[in-house]
């Protein structure tokens, strides 16, 4: 693994966040949203699982974003922009970040470095989806149905 | 010197706290949901970190995880935006402090 890469796609990734997180503007927080998932995706390709990355960039990047511009689009007329924020949500996060901090450098043992390892094919994957996960893949597949129908339920107009 | 896995950690942990502050923080709909997708892919790449770090040979329970993880993460971004586009349309707003009636 690389360092260099390490350190470039930390910082854009988290920059991209806390931009989505504290923009005004909803539409460029979207954006921004969309390239800190991309440097996540970055991540994945770094730690050495293409197939995770690679599926989190259709998800994300192509499903997921494209879902959130049309929401923001079809509810524009409330806010362009809005303005309300609580700087007690500010202090909770900041609070929990020194915590988790404490907690990770406190624990021994994990400043390893990466083992070698032989890389995993998408046919692993696929055999793994196939046998072991098959039921989790099932019930996957109906719980990804009722979302699709449920939403298509609630955004349906009532017709009197 | 590479990454170690406590780099790892602290960069997921980051990227937690961030989607826990626009989620606490803001007051729009959309934000509060974008932040949530943000804990959820910090809590995968705290399962990648782990599988790549493990002893090996070990057996792909992170990346599965993860997987199913992002797809289940695509459903509720799916109905929780339809929930947004509804809740617009009763009250005419996305902020979630006008949104009060069933306040007790």
């Amino acid at each position: 693994m690389n360092s260099v890469a390490f350190v470039v796609i930390a910082i854009l990734t988290l920059a991209a966040a806390l931009a989505a997180a504290s923009l005004q503007k909803l539409i460029h927080a979207a954006l921004c949203f969309a390239a800190a998932f991309v440097g996540v995706a970055a991540f994945y390709f770094l730690l050495g699982a293409e197939f995770v990355g690679l599926v989190q960039v259709f998800v994300y990047v192509g499903a997921v974003a494209v879902l959130i511009v049309f929401t923001i689009l079809l509810t524009r007329r409330d806010a362009e922009r809005e303005r309300g924020f609580h700087w007690s949500g500010a202090l909770i996060a900041l609070a929990i970040f020194a915590g988790l901090l404490w907690a990770i450098v406190r624990t021994s043992g994990l400043s390893v470095a990466a083992p070698w390892i032989a890389p995993l094919t998408v046919r692993q994957i696929g055999e793994a989806l196939m046998t072991d996960y098959v039921w989790p893949l099932q019930c996957l597949g109906l719980v990804l149905t009722a979302a699709l129908i449920g939403a298509l339920v609630l955004v349906m107009e009532e017709k009197g | 010197m590479n990454p170690t896995l406590q780099l790892f950690l602290i960069i997921s942990a980051a990227l937690f706290c961030i989607g826990l502050l626009a989620a606490l923080s803001r007051r729009h709909a959309i934000f509060i949901l974008i932040g949530i997708e943000m804990m959820l892919a910090a809590a995968g790449l705290n399962f990648i970190a782990f599988w790549r770090f493990a002893p090996q040979p070990a057996p792909p329970t992170g990346v599965m995880v993860t997987v199913f993880a992002i797809a289940i993460a695509a459903a509720e971004a799916a109905v929780g935006l339809a929930l947004v586009i509804t809740v617009y349309r009763h009250y005419r707003t996305t902020n979630v402090d006008q949104i009060d009636q069933l306040k007790g």
